[in-house]
């Protein structure tokens, strides 16, 4: 299923701490940390985000601390994938873990904010309807497709062992 | 195209003839560990989804290493969840404190680690087993308690640097520490950031296999994802009578692409110190010598082996710990502690006035057993001096080789081992 949305632009270095602010981390709850995505970046950005939106980054994207909150909080906001240059290795770890789709290309500075973007997860086809570009970014492999599809690297592994346990 | 060795294991694992660096593929775990801080968390995960099982139970192992014995009710706690999780399914590989030690350097010591094996650990030093020549790297508990379930996990396929150690070393007290540190020093603490750093040169080859656990287990200090030295005789000859698993011996192939080569002749290379507040902010020894220190400790997964501890004590033999300056040595096994007292090492330590403990991580990360103080400054063999890392911020931590350590225990200051044992 392509994803469908308009690009929010950010520079290189989007760290963890932008992503969401530390005072923020008393909760793990994804509805509360949403409200807070982008914040010290962008103050209303969870405000103005629409679902299916994206994130663009430059080099680094997701530097910083460990924290698992970064992406959980993204998505939260309703943001559907991010695209960068390149990541921070936990981040990027992370994102995947959490059901968060990554899209590395170094296009990603041909992109500009408000552009809108289709991205097609199976072929890591980026296409740039505004400026009507198509980008190649490494595609999703299949069990990381599987992963987003489950939600989770937890919700995958549980489907795929017919697990049933407790909600988080 | 050629490959290089990790991308050659990670073919492996993934059951595939070839990958290439940021390709990402599934493989199969041949160990997994977690500790006393982060198996826990994992147990947690594990059950919430309702997991009834280990993929294998003889490939989990779990060591409580970091607050062991227990420095309080909470890691009490957190020790018997992991015991009781480890009796409960029944894991060969539970190792309790008197028995185990601190992770890195019990699981290559007790041949669970071999040549040629994807290992995923729970802890950030994983990088450490590299040295035995296999892919070995550090992830959060998410991740150890999927794996748990699958005996599998998903890789990005690192690119590789290679730092390439030629030439004789000028001091007989030259060590892979100060090999890791130079190269810390050279290319910063993100210079190798997902990538997997790759150790060759006949200056390498020539490190016994103790020695290039500590040139690996500091891989992550640079950001990197794994650090590996290409296996050989030396390690055959380590893995042979240990080893509880076959071995497959993989080696990077000529044309293998590397996103970057460094070349550095040992015997331009002086004894290295990283100053605080940063495992990159080295220097030479000679350069810092003379400053005033509290403490000395000669411990942590970095080097506190029994190579380690033969080089402190031999310059500590027939002398006594300076005035007003406190040595801590701390085995890193209890294998290592039993070796240490018959080889007569922990009485050269004692009559020279060190205090001496079981194994256990302890002031390494400001845990117990050690912390630092406001304003005081320790000469430490482990591998972070971050802000805090051994206690109090403002405390200041040297980060150098046992040698350095143990001269500096004799002798008050920050001092080459040549100043004291010649
Ligand atoms: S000795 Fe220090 S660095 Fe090594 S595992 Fe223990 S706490 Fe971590």
């Amino acid at each position: 299923m392509n994803l469908f949305g308009k690009a929010w632009k950010f520079g290189d270095n989007v760290d963890t701490d932008q992503i969401i602010p530390a005072r923020y981390l008393v909760t793990s709850d994804p509805n509360e940390l949403g409200k807070h995505c982008m914040e010290d970046a962008d103050p209303d950005f969870a405000k103005k985000v629409h679902p299916g939106d994206v994130l663009v980054g430059e080099r680094n994207f997701g530097c910083g601390s460990s924290r698992e909150h970064a992406p959980i909080a993204i998505r939260a906001a309703g943001v559907s994938a991010v695209i960068a240059r390149s990541y921070a290795r936990i981040f990027y770890r992370n994102s995947i873990n959490l059901g968060l789709p990554l899209f590395e290309t170094p296009d990603a500075s041909r992109i500009e904010a408000g552009d809108a973007l289709e991205i097609n997860p199976t072929t890591g086809e980026i296409k740039n309807l505004t400026r009507n570009e198509t980008y190649r970014a490494t595609p999703l492999p299949p069990f990381a497709q599987e992963i987003m599809a489950a939600g989770g690297l937890m919700k995958y592994v549980a489907k795929k062992k017919g697990l049933v346990g407790r909600p988080a | 195209m050629g490959m290089t060795i990790t991308e050659k294991i990670l073919a492996d694992h993934a059951g595939k003839t070839a990958v290439h660096p940021g390709e990402l593929v599934d493989c199969t775990l041949d160990l997994l560990m977690g500790n006393d801080i982060t198996a826990p968390i994992a147990i947690r995960e594990f059950e919430r989804v309702g997991a009834k099982e280990v993929f294998d139970p003889d490939r989990l192992t779990i060591v409580l290493s970091h607050f062991v014995p227990a420095k309080d009710i909470k890691s009490a706690e957190q020790c018997r969840i992991a015991r009781d999780f480890a009796r409960k399914h029944q894991l060969k590989y539970f190792f309790d404190e008197g028995r185990g030690g601190i992770e890195h350097i019990l699981l290559p010591q007790e041949g669970l680690v071999v040549p040629g094996d994807v290992v995923l650990g729970a802890d950030s030093h994983s990088c450490t087993y590299g040295g035995l020549g296999c892919f070995a790297t550090g992830v959060g508990s998410t991740d150890l308690a999927a794996a748990m379930i699958m005996g599998s996990t998903w890789f990005r396929v690192p690119e590789s640097m290679k730092f390439h150690f030629y030439g004789t070393p000028r001091s007989k007290w030259f060590s892979a520490k100060d090999m890791i540190l130079h190269t810390i020093g050279q290319i910063g603490v993100d210079g190798a950031t997902y990538r997997a750093m790759e150790f060759t040169g006949e200056a390498v080859q020539r490190l016994s296999v103790d020695q290039r656990l500590t040139l690996c287990n500091m891989a992550v200090e640079a950001g990197g994802k794994s650090g590996i030295v290409a296996p050989d005789q030396t390690t055959l000859e380590y893995v042979r009578p240990r080893a509880k698993r076959p071995w497959k011996l993989f080696a990077s192939d000529p044309d293998a692409t590397y996103h970057s080569v460094h070349e550095w002749d040992v015997g331009k290379l002086d004894l290295q110190v990283a100053c605080p507040y940063s495992p990159d902010n080295v220097r030479p020894v000679a350069e810092v010598a003379g400053i005033d220190v509290d403490q000395v400790f000669i411990g942590s997964c970095t080097n506190a082996r029994l190579e380690d501890l033969r080089i402190a004590a031999s310059i500590m033999r027939g002398r006594k710990v300076a005035p007003y300056l406190r040595c801590i040595v701390i085995p890193a096994t209890h294998e290592v502690f039993k070796q240490a007292m018959k080889e007569g090492l922990m009485e050269v330590f004692s009559e020279a006035g060190c205090a001496i403990s079981e194994a256990t991580c302890g002031p390494c990360l400001g845990g117990y057993n050690g912390v630092l103080g406001p304003e005081e400054v320790c000469v430490s063999t482990s591998n972070r001096n971050f802000p805090g890392r051994m206690g109090h911020p403002k405390a200041k931590v040297y980060l150098a080789s046992p040698a350095v350590a143990a001269a500096t225990a004799v002798r008050g200051k920050l001092a080459m081992p040549e100043e004291v044992a010649p």
